[in-house]
Order: C-alpha cells, then sequence, then structure tokens
C-alpha cells in the first residue's frame, strides 16, 4: 500500500537527516515520483512476469533503527574471509559501526557510511548521488531516493588502487514482521583508480521484511571496479536491488550478482557505457527452490563506438520456483564496432518450475557484432550417461553436473574464500534435495 | 501524389474479372463504420443470419477495444477508422490495349522479376488475350479439385455454400476478440479464400498458381480459412512477388490454419505492398493476424517473405494443441526506405512431445526498423517439448536498426528451448571478393544476403523461391552508395 510509505516518507522529512538543500530536493523527487507513479504494475512491461501484489499490497513499516541485539554471531555466516578485506555492517539499513571492522584505507580512499559521509559533505555526494539512478525510473527506486539516508560510501582518488576489497553487509533482523529498509550506496572511482565491492544482502531464516536497495557507482576513465552483489536474504523476505553503473572512456567492469535468498528477489542491473572502449563483464547465478521468484533484469547501453561486453547469467530452479530473465543491449547509432555477447542459461529441475526468458537487442548501428543464446531445459541426458558409465550414477551424478552447471558463473569470482563459500552453499542446497 | 503513380495505383486497382470476383462495379457506401454499415456488408455478401450476427458481434466488441499502438516497435500516425470505406467494389478501371501504356518504371521491376510477360498484363491490369484466359485455367483446377473433393472458393461462396464447415471453423482459432485488427477484420471483411481438404487427401497442386491468379485483389480485409482435415496436406502461397500498389492505407488481413490429426498444412507467403515514398508517405499498414492451431500429429508450417509496406504488424502463430504436433516458421522480412517490421511468431506448446522449429531473418537497409518479436512458451502438460529458434539480423548502412524481443516462458523440465541470435553487418571482405570476381557491388549485396536467407528460401515452393530471391534484390536497390 502507497500510503504507508508515503506516511513513512513524511515522517522522515520532518525528522530530517542531512540539512544540504540538494539533498532535501532530491528525496522530495524521489517522495513526489513515487507519489505519482506508485509501485509498478504487471501491466508495466518491465514487471509482467513478477508476482508483485504480495510486495506491493502489504503493509510494510520503515525498519525500526535501533539495532535489536544483532551480535557479531548474527553476521558471522554472511562474512568471507578475504585477505585484507574491510567490512561494513549495516543492520535494518543503518550503519551498525560495532559490528563492522572498516579497517585502515589507502590514502585517497573513503570508505564510510552514507550518513556519516553526507554529515561531512564529502563533496563527491552532490556531484553523484541520485544522478544515475534516477527516480524517475521506477517506483522502487524512487521510493528508495525519498528515503536516501545510509548504505555504503566509496570513494577513491584519481590513480589509486584501493587494494583489499570491501565488504558491505546488509542485514535485516527481520525481528518486527514487514519491516521494509531502503540502504542506498554510492561508490565513485575517479580516473585511473581500482576497487573491489562486495554487497551482501542478508537476513535470519524466517524473516518477512522487504529490501529495497539501489547501488550507483561511476567509473571514471580508465578506472576498474569489481562488484559483487551477493543475495541471501530470508527466503520469506522481498528484495528489490537496483545496480547503476556508469562507465567512463576505457574503463573496466566486472559485475556479480549472486541471488540465492528471497520469496520474491529482483536484480536490476543497469550499465551505461558512456565512452569509447569499454569492457565490462556481467555474470550472473541465480538458484531459486520453495516458491522462490528470482528476476534478473539488465540493461545495458552500448552509446560509443568500440566497447565490448559479455554477459553471462544462469538459472537452477528447483520446486515451484520461478525464474526471470529480461536481458537488454541497445546499441546506439554511434556505438560503431560494438561486440556484446549475452548469454542466458535455465536449468529446470523439477516439473513444476517455471522460468520465463526475454534476451533482447535493440541495434542502430550497423558495424556491430552482436548476439545473444538462450537455452532452457533440464539436465543433458548424454552427460548423465556419460558419468553413469564411469561409475557415477542417480543422485551423484545429478549433483556433478548441477554443480557443474553452477561453477562456470563461481570459477570466476576471484575471491577464494567467496567462491568456496558460493560454492558450499550450491552443494548444501543439492544435499538438501535429498533425491536418490 | 504524382500522376504517373496515380495511374500505376488505379491500374493495378482494377477489377480482376477471373474466376469469382464479383462484379459489383462502382458501388461504394459511405465511409465511416456503424452497426448498419456491418449489416450492408453482410446482406451484400448474402449472408445467413447468424453471420451477420457473428459480425456484428464482432463489431461491438472491437467497439471497446484499444488500437495496440503502444507496444509494438512501430511509430506510424493514429489511424482514423471513420475515414474509411469499408465496402467499395474495386473500381472498374478499363482495361488498358496493351503493356506500353502502362508505367515504364513498373514494367522495369516486373523484367527484373522475371515475370512472364502474359502475367505481367494480368498484374498491370491490361487485358489478357483469350488463349490465357484465368477463368478456363481457374476452371481447369477447379475440376481437378473437386474430383479430390477439396473446396476451394472465395470466403463469401463458402458461407453460402457449405455454411456449416464455414460456421465451425470460423473464429475457432482466431477469435473475433482477439486483438483490436481481427476484431475490425471480422466486423468488416469483404472477401477471402477458404479451403477444405478432406480426410486423408493430398491436395494435387500448390494452391498457388490459382490463388495468384484469383484473389490478387481481394481488398484490404482479408480472411482466409483453410481447413485440412485428419491426414491432409496442402500448400498454400498467398500473395504475389510483384509489387503491389494500392490505395487502400490500412490492411489488416486475418487468416486461420486448422490442422486435424495427422495433417499437414504449409502456407507461405510473399508479401510486397506498396512501401511508400522515400520519405515514408503513402505506404501500407499491414497489420495482420495469422495463427494455426495443429491437432495430435498434425504439423503447420509458416514461411513468409515480407518485403513491402510501410508497417508490417506480423505474428504467424501456431497453436500446438494436440500431442507430438510441430510448428514451423521461416521468415525474411526487409526493411529499407523507411519501413518498419515488427514480426515475428508464437509458438504455443500446449500438446505433449511438440516441436517447433524459428528461424527468422531480418535485413534492415537504408532508415528502416526490423523487429524480431516472438514468444515460446511451454505449458506444464507440454512435457518433452523442444523449441529451436534462431533469428539473425543483417544491417546495411548505418541508419537503419534491427531488434530483438524474444519471449521464451518455459514451465516443464523436460522442455528444451534454444535460442540463438545474432546480429551483424554485412561483411566488407564478402563484397571485396565478389567484387574481385567481376560483380558489382549492387549484385555483390544482393547474393550475400540471398546466402543469408537461404535457410528460408529453401521452405518456399519451387517457382516462389527464385522470384523471391530477385525480389530481394530489387528491395534493396539502392541501399548502398
Amino acid at each position: 500500500m502507497t500510503t504507508t510509505y508515503l506516511k513513512d516518507i513524511e515522517t522522515v522529512a520532518r525528522n530530517g537527516g542531512a540539512k544540504a538543500p540538494w539533498l532535501e530536493a532530491l528525496r522530495r523527487q524521489g517522495a513526489e515520483r513515487f507519489a505519482a507513479t506508485g509501485f509498478p504494475t504487471t501491466r508495466d512491461e518491465d514487471w509482467r512476469f513478477n508476482t508483485l501484489a504480495p510486495l506491493t499490497q502489504a503493509e510494510f513499516q520503515l525498519a525500526p533503527a535501533d539495532l535489536g541485539g544483532v551480535t557479531a554471531a548474527d553476521v558471522a555466516p554472511f562474512l568471507y574471509a578475504i585477505p585484507g578485506v574491510r567490512t561494513l555492517v549495516f543492520v535494518n539499513g543503518r550503519y551498525a559501526p560495532a559490528l563492522s571492522s572498516p579497517g585502515e584505507v589507502p590514502a585517497g580512499v573513503t570508505v564510510r557510511n552514507l550518513a556519516a559521509a553526507l554529515g561531512a559533505q564529502h563533496p563527491a555526494l552532490e556531484a553523484h548521488l541520485g544522478r544515475y539512478a534516477e527516480p524517475g525510473k521506477g517506483g522502487f527506486t524512487a521510493l528508495n531516493t525519498a528515503f536516501v539516508k545510509d548504505g555504503l560510501f566509496v570513494h577513491v582518488e584519481k590513480n589509486v588502487d584501493a587494494g583489499a576489497p570491501i565488504h558491505a553487509v546488509f542485514l535485516s533482523d527481520g525481528k518486527v514482521g514487514n519491516a521494509a529498509s531502503h540502504p542506498r550506496s554510492l561508490i565513485v572511482v575517479e580516473r585511473g583508480a581500482r576497487v573491489a565491492v562486495l554487497e551482501s544482502y542478508v537476513g535470519p531464516a524466517g524473516g518477512t521484511y522487504f529490501t529495497n536497495a539501489v547501488t550507483e557507482a561511476v567509473v571514471g576513465d580508465n578506472a576498474h571496479l569489481e562488484h559483487l552483489k551477493i543475495q541471501r536474504e530470508s527466503e520469506l523476505a522481498s528484495h528489490v536491488g537496483t545496480t547503476h553503473i556508469h562507465q567512463g572512456r576505457d574503463s573496466r567492469v566486472t559485475s556479480f550478482a549472486i541471488s540465492l535468498g528471497a520469496a520474491f528477489g529482483r536484480n536490476n542491473l543497469d550499465i551505461n557505457l558512456d565512452g569509447e572502449n569499454i569492457e565490462s563483464q556481467m555474470l550472473g547465478l541465480y538458484m531459486g527452490r520453495g516458491r522462490q521468484e528470482l528476476d534478473n533484469h539488465t540493461n545495458l547501453l552500448h552509446a560509443h563506438p568500440n566497447c565490448g561486453t559479455r554477459e553471462v547469467y544462469k538459472g537452477i530452479l528447483d520446486d515451484r520456483a520461478h525464474g526471470i530473465f529480461n536481458g537488454k543491449i541497445y546499441v546506439t547509432p554511434l556505438a560503431q564496432k560494438t561486440d556484446a555477447k549475452q548469454t542466458n542459461r535455465a536449468l529446470l529441475l523439477s516439473d513444476t518450475a517455471r522460468i520465463d526468458t526475454k534476451p533482447q537487442l535493440e541495434i542502430f548501428a550497423d558495424d556491430v557484432k552482436c548476439t545473444h543464446g538462450a537455452t532452457v531445459g533440464n539436465l543433458d541426458q548424454l552427460a548423465g550417461f556419460y558419468l553413469q558409465s564411469r561409475g557415477i550414477g542417480g543422485a551423484l551424478g545429478r549433483k556433478i553436473l548441477v554443480y557443474a552447471f553452477a561453477a562456470e558463473i563461481l570459477e570466476e569470482i576471484p575471491y577464494e574464500s567467496v567462491r568456496q563459500g558460493l560454492e558450499a552453499l550450491v552443494m548444501a542446497r543439492l544435499d538438501e534435495r535429498g533425491e536418490g | 501524389m504524382s500522376t504517373s503513380e496515380t495511374t500505376v495505383e488505379s491500374l493495378v486497382g482494377g477489377e480482376y474479372k477471373y474466376g469469382f470476383v464479383t462484379d459489383i462495379d462502382t458501388e461504394v457506401i459511405p465511409k465511416g463504420l456503424s452497426e448498419d454499415v456491418v449489416r450492408l456488408i453482410s446482406a451484400k455478401k448474402g449472408e445467413p443470419a447468424w453471420m451477420t450476427e457473428w459480425r456484428l458481434d464482432a463489431y461491438r466488441r472491437w467497439l471497446k477495444m484499444e488500437e495496440p499502438h503502444h507496444w509494438g516497435n512501430l511509430s506510424y500516425p493514429p489511424v482514423d477508422y471513420q475515414d474509411i470505406i469499408y465496402y467499395a467494389a474495386p473500381k472498374n478501371v478499363k482495361p488498358l490495349a496493351s503493356l506500353d501504356e502502362v508505367d515504364p518504371e513498373l514494367i522495369k521491376t516486373y523484367e527484373k522479376l522475371g515475370i512472364p510477360l502474359r502475367e505481367q498484363k494480368l498484374l498491370a491490369g491490361v487485358a489478357v488475350d483469350a488463349i490465357f484466359d484465368s477463368v478456363s485455367v481457374a476452371t481447369t483446377f477447379k475440376e481437378s479439385l473437386a474430383k479430390e473433393g477439396i473446396i476451394f472458393c472465395p470466403i463469401s461462396e463458402a458461407l453460402r455454400e457449405h455454411p456449416e464447415l464455414v460456421r465451425q471453423y470460423l473464429g475457432s482459432v482466431v477469435p473475433v476478440n482477439d486483438n483490436f485488427f481481427a476484431a475490425l477484420n471480422s466486423a468488416v471483411f469483404s472477401d477471402g479464400s477458404f479451403v477444405y481438404i478432406p480426410k486423408g487427401v493430398r491436395c494435387p497442386m500448390e494452391l498457388s498458381t490459382y490463388f495468384r491468379i484469383n484473389t490478387a485483389n481481394s481488398g484490404q480485409f482479408e480472411r482466409t480459412l483453410i481447413v485440412a482435415d485428419e491426414g491432409a496436406y496442402v500448400s498454400y502461397l498467398e500473395g504475389c512477388t510483384a509489387p503491389k500498389r494500392d490505395t487502400n492505407q490500412l490492411h489488416a488481413a486475418v487468416v486461420e490454419l486448422v490442422a486435424l490429426k495427422g495433417a499437414t498444412i504449409k502456407y507461405s507467403t510473399v508479401q510486397n505492398w506498396y512501401a511508400g515514398d522515400a520519405e515514408g508517405k503513402g505506404g501500407i499498414y499491414n497489420f495482420v493476424t495469422k495463427r494455426g492451431k495443429a491437432s495430435e500429429d498434425a504439423k503447420i508450417s509458416w514461411t513468409q517473405v515480407e518485403t513491402g509496406s510501410a508497417i508490417t504488424w506480423k505474428y504467424p502463430s501456431v497453436i500446438l494443441q494436440g500431442d507430438r504436433s510441430v510448428g514451423e516458421f521461416y521468415s525474411v522480412a526487409v526493411v529499407n526506405g523507411r519501413q518498419q517490421a515488427d514480426t515475428g511468431t508464437k509458438m504455443i506448446h500446449v500438446g505433449k512431445d511438440t516441436r517447433s522449429t524459428i528461424v527468422s531473418k531480418g535485413i534492415s537497409a537504408g532508415q528502416g526498423n526490423n523487429s524480431y518479436r516472438g514468444l515460446v512458451k511451454v505449458l506444464p502438460r507440454a512435457t518433452n517439448a523442444r523449441n529451436y529458434t534462431q533469428c539473425d539480423s543483417m544491417l546495411i548502412g548505418s541508419r537503419c536498426g534491427a531488434h530483438t524481443f524474444p519471449y521464451i516462458e518455459n514451465q516443464t523440465s523436460t522442455g528444451r528451448i534454444e535460442h540463438e541470435a545474432s546480429t551483424s553487418k554485412i561483411g566488407e571482405d564478402q563484397i571485396f571478393y565478389l567484387k574481385q570476381r567481376g560483380l558489382n557491388t549492387e549484385n555483390a549485396i544482393s547474393m550475400i544476403v540471398n546466402g543469408f536467407c537461404k535457410e528460408v528460401f529453401k521452405e518456399l515452393p519451387m517457382e516462389f523461391a527464385v522470384e523471391a530471391q530477385k525480389l530481394l534484390g530489387v528491395s534493396l536497390e539502392g541501399s548502398v552508395g
């Protein structure tokens, strides 16, 4: 119900946060936009496969700010032992310094929570916040913009290598039913700089909450960004996450989107290739069971010549899970010599699982190479037979094949502990299937 | 509009006296659409009362519908549906004495396409000598078809002579309220063809030549219904490679195919309506609803070559209702100048072990925009469904666009769906190679494009495959400087 949100927006506006007029204007813009459009419906082409009613009809209250007794032990299962990692933990969308270990950062690197950065009036904020994820783009982004308050803020000055990755853990404690949080993050990588950021969206099993996250990343000329988004929400929660990446000339971005949790999990990834000679990779893995609905919408804008992109998204769907993939590649008339490659594959492990996939190419330049491929099906019988002939039959054989399917994505994750952690999760899920 | 163009249009707009076209001369009813107009059309066709009601029902539903203007990748000014004459017997233009009187441009195109002189005359509306009297040709065909029990006649005639058959199947695949244009067509269609192939009969000829002579002028709201009874086979070709100019801007045809148990229907289309001038003015808006329903072990195959029309909005579809049924879609769509095409197919897998194949080749040149929009839907009951889709686009020039919107919706784990798409530029090295062998640029492009489309052309009936290849060359003329 949009009215509850509007009431919350009013409260937030009254209590204020930062006093900067530009920020107030941004929030107001989000609020006005949300009041005008509300949530999308399945009549919107971008949302037509989604089951939106449970999310948009329910009454979600703004999640309480107090920590409610979340301890390090609650967060531990979602951390990874990456050497030198700097961890920021957010509980219900608010920074929890007691649980965080931001560590030391090299000169020229700022890693803080957004609220603190806003308080300190970091100059990159006004220049970038809300400039890429325009509130006009949809109800959820508008709603998030109306609530801009806290989240991750990373700024890397030009030609600086930020070193070990930064891990932001957004935990919803789920202690209050139907609580909503709207984390907002901004990553600014100046010219020639380099940074790796992990975002985890997590919650305890059984929590019924709603996370509406927006992350904007600006990658300057010749800069590098490695971005991993790991969604391990409660399987009863709703998650709508939008990531906007804006890339400058000669920049490199690798983006991972791993979705394992949420009853309704939607992942929007928009990349704007705003310069020549850019390379980007988008890799995704989603694994649904029960009645999970996992949606990945990627939107790639090739606006300039000589850019190359590679996109691989894979889904594994079991039980009555519903997978959705929409991959749009838009090539403007300017973007000659574009080389865009998109693959999306889905594995259906049960007869009641369902997949809706829509790769979409819109091409206005002639000297381009654009391909997309989509496959949907169950396990390759021939491969199963091969394993069987080698003495690996039944459940184990199937497990190996499903694992191999997922491994294509997981193997590309550059951090061993993350890779191993996720591999263990995938294996555990396959074990839980317990088929004989 | 230039005077020469007017001449050509009036020429081709001439009524064909061959076969079944009813001679109503210059009878025209006022512009606009109302229940009275629908009744009038029905009365003029001498239709039974249930048919009049059927049309009225469609009209009433149409009134409540909205033109699907927003989702297609098309842009055109709104159509004023009250500014259309819904019933006009084609103008009775006096036949010309000889080909010399025909616009030389038109003749040039005919020659490039290699259309025989006799047919050229026919197409241009020149009086044809008695020896090639298509009435007699048609009659001969009709006799040999009748021997097999095949019914092939205008749908208006079928409504009078085989009302029970028409009533059983009309609207069974494309319901009157299916979409805006289908509803409009259902309300006002003036004519079209009806085909019935009895059980186990293999239609002895392509129903193409006959059709070409007979209904080349069946008007803007065409209705086709083809029923292949159990185990029957028919191959049907609609349209014509020759450029057709028509003053009717809006075309909204409906084609329904019913393939009963074990039947096969092969439906090929070559569409080359007037595409408008260089600014895109005056071309045909082609909004077509085509759908087939395949029962057990039946097969429906659509092949289309779309080179004409300012706007093409067309999604020939197959409902794979019966177990083991097969659906196919082979398409070549070419846009040049300012043409826009939004075309593709829908394969709805309902039955078990159903298979579908989609091969779509889009070629964009000039300032044209070509979209492939397709749906492969596998319902939970359709176990072991199989789909293979390939859609390739080729871009010639830097001001055109190619788009793909494939929807894949799978609800069974045993379904296997593969989709591949690519977009690329016509190869400079290929053109260079061919030029080095003595071909000029235009011929080189035509040869490369034909190679690109080969997979689709091989599905066309032989004589049309040859013409379609030439047609492609003509359509792309002037696309490279």
